[in-house]
């Protein structure tokens, strides 16, 4: 057991797979967040607006055919066509790469996330703000939105969740991820166990560690009704 | 209680609105002056709600004009949430906003709207919630409120714009019955001061000691219009006193 520790952590210094790994793992899973939230919510934003209103239809068409695309094809043709094709003549470096890729596919997600959100907020609170001499922006603004997230927290700290794990699919991008890190240490040692295990447990760590950042966050909201 | 029946605060001309086939409203005229305490009553479905959400525009109606303060607002050009400032309005379902204490339920329009400063805004919500009794829910959420008190709140956070016009859309339809009271409490104040008013209600026996003009709404337009006295006491209409003789 601890021959097997020495062999594939200490040895080498091949710990540092495992940590330089978790920082790209880490870097990837939060800018493409940030750039799936601001791309869910202005589709979720379009989208719902040409529901209430029959306003913003060429952009509504052009919004339903990026969802259509992204959420029927697989994460990882999306990632390698960007990789190869997209990207192929020019040199890029991967962790770029890989953030766009996964920010446009979970984009796709997030938008439906927060359009559910949006149509669950009672009609009544629109036409209160509306009543109340607010416009459209404004009432979607600060009216509409902050319930809508709250609504939809919880799906937002899954869909976080699952593109954790997923950015583990950038190994085929030879992106230096976390479980890249594991796979080359595993290659050097000729032990697969070892490396994935601890590959396996760190995942595991985070999701449960931001499981429970998200329950504590919503319960903060949640606190501000009751 | 006195009118001023210089020109009309509000003017509806001809005004009619159409679901697909369906005329909900055909041929409105109405004129409301300021401090009119309009009442409009009628059986449900006969179009009462559509008319009151037309005059803000919360309904758009199909054919007609509706002139606020001498503006064409049903103009598609006319800015529409300007004039709305103007024009308080009650739900029947409150429609406070849950993610919001009360003060700030009162203070955001005033705000953001009327750019008044946080303590200009909250001095004038508290002397609001003075007046209706609830100057110590302040910082409550409306889920703790009772109905009663969300109506009420409902209402002062319209009239925190300081509006020239409420409109009432059966503001005591979702209430308990022990909890109307306080409601037309508040709603019989405003009328006491002269706030120019229309109610959608079916509280017959409150239109008769507050309007100052009731209107009998059936199929989508007004059938009699008269005084409270008149129209309770000696109907014309056979429909009003078929109407009147089953709520009365």
């Amino acid at each position: 057991m601890s021959q097997a520790i020495y062999l594939n952590f200490i040895k080498d210094d091949r710990w540092k797979y495992i940590t330089d790994g978790l920082k790209v793992t880490l870097e990837v899973t939060l800018f493409a967040v940030l750039i799936g939230i601001a791309i869910g919510f202005l589709i979720a934003v379009v989208r719902s607006t040409y529901d209430k209103t029959g306003k913003l239809k060429l952009l509504n068409g052009i919004c339903k055919i990026y969802l259509t695309v992204i959420r029927g094809t697989p994460v990882l043709v999306q990632l390698m066509i960007i990789y190869f094709v997209i990207f192929g003549p020019v040199k890029i470096s991967k962790v770029l790469v890989a953030v766009i890729s996964f920010g446009i596919n979970s984009g796709a997600y997030v938008a439906e996330i927060f359009r559910s959100g949006i149509m669950s907020i009672d009609q009544g609170q629109f036409e209160a703000g509306r009543s109340l001499g607010f416009n459209y922006v404004q009432t979607m603004w600060h009216i509409i939105m902050p319930q809508a997230f709250k609504n939809v927290l919880p799906a937002l700290g899954n869909e976080f969740i699952s593109l954790l794990k997923e950015t583990s699919v950038g190994s085929y991008i030879a992106l230096q991820d976390l479980t890249k890190g594991g796979d080359i240490i595993r290659s050097r040692t000729y032990d697969a166990f070892t490396p994935l295990i601890a590959v396996a447990l760190i995942y595991l760590g985070l999701v449960l560690l931001f499981s429970w950042l998200v329950q504590i966050l919503e319960r903060r909201l949640r606190q501000s009704e009751r | 209680m006195s009118v001023d029946y210089g020109s009309p605060l509000i003017q509806v001309k001809g005004l009619g609105k159409q679901f697909g086939d369906l005329k909900v409203l055909e041929g409105i005229n109405l004129d409301i002056y300021k401090g009119d305490v309009v009442f409009v009553v009628g059986p449900s479905g006969s179009g009462k709600s559509t008319f009151l959400r037309c005059l803000n525009r919360l309904e758009e109606s199909t054919a007609g004009h509706i002139y606020f303060e001498g503006a064409d607002i049903t103009d598609p050009k006319v800015n529409i949430d300007l004039h709305r400032q103007k024009m308080g309005m009650v739900f029947q379902q409150f429609n406070l906003f849950p993610h919001m204490d009360v003060l700030k339920n009162m203070t955001m329009a005033p705000m953001k709207l009327q750019k008044k400063s946080q303590g200009e805004a909250e001095k004038e919500a508290m002397a609001l919630l003075e007046r209706v009794g609830l100057a110590d829910r302040a910082h409550a959420y409306p889920s703790q409120l009772s109905g009663g008190q969300k109506q009420r709140i409902a209402i002062v956070r319209a009239l925190a714009m300081k509006p020239d016009v409420m409109l009432f859309d059966e503001p005591t339809s979702a209430l308990d019955p022990e909890m109307v009271g306080e409601v037309l409490n508040v709603m019989r104040d405003l009328a006491r001061e002269r706030m120019t008013m229309v109610v959608v209600t079916h509280e017959m026996g409150f239109a008769r000691e507050v309007a100052t003009r009731v209107m009998f709404m059936e199929n989508g337009n007004f059938l009699e219009e008269a005084p409270p006295e008149a129209f309770f006491g000696s109907p014309k209409n056979e429909r009003l006193k078929a109407f009147l003789s089953k709520v009365l």
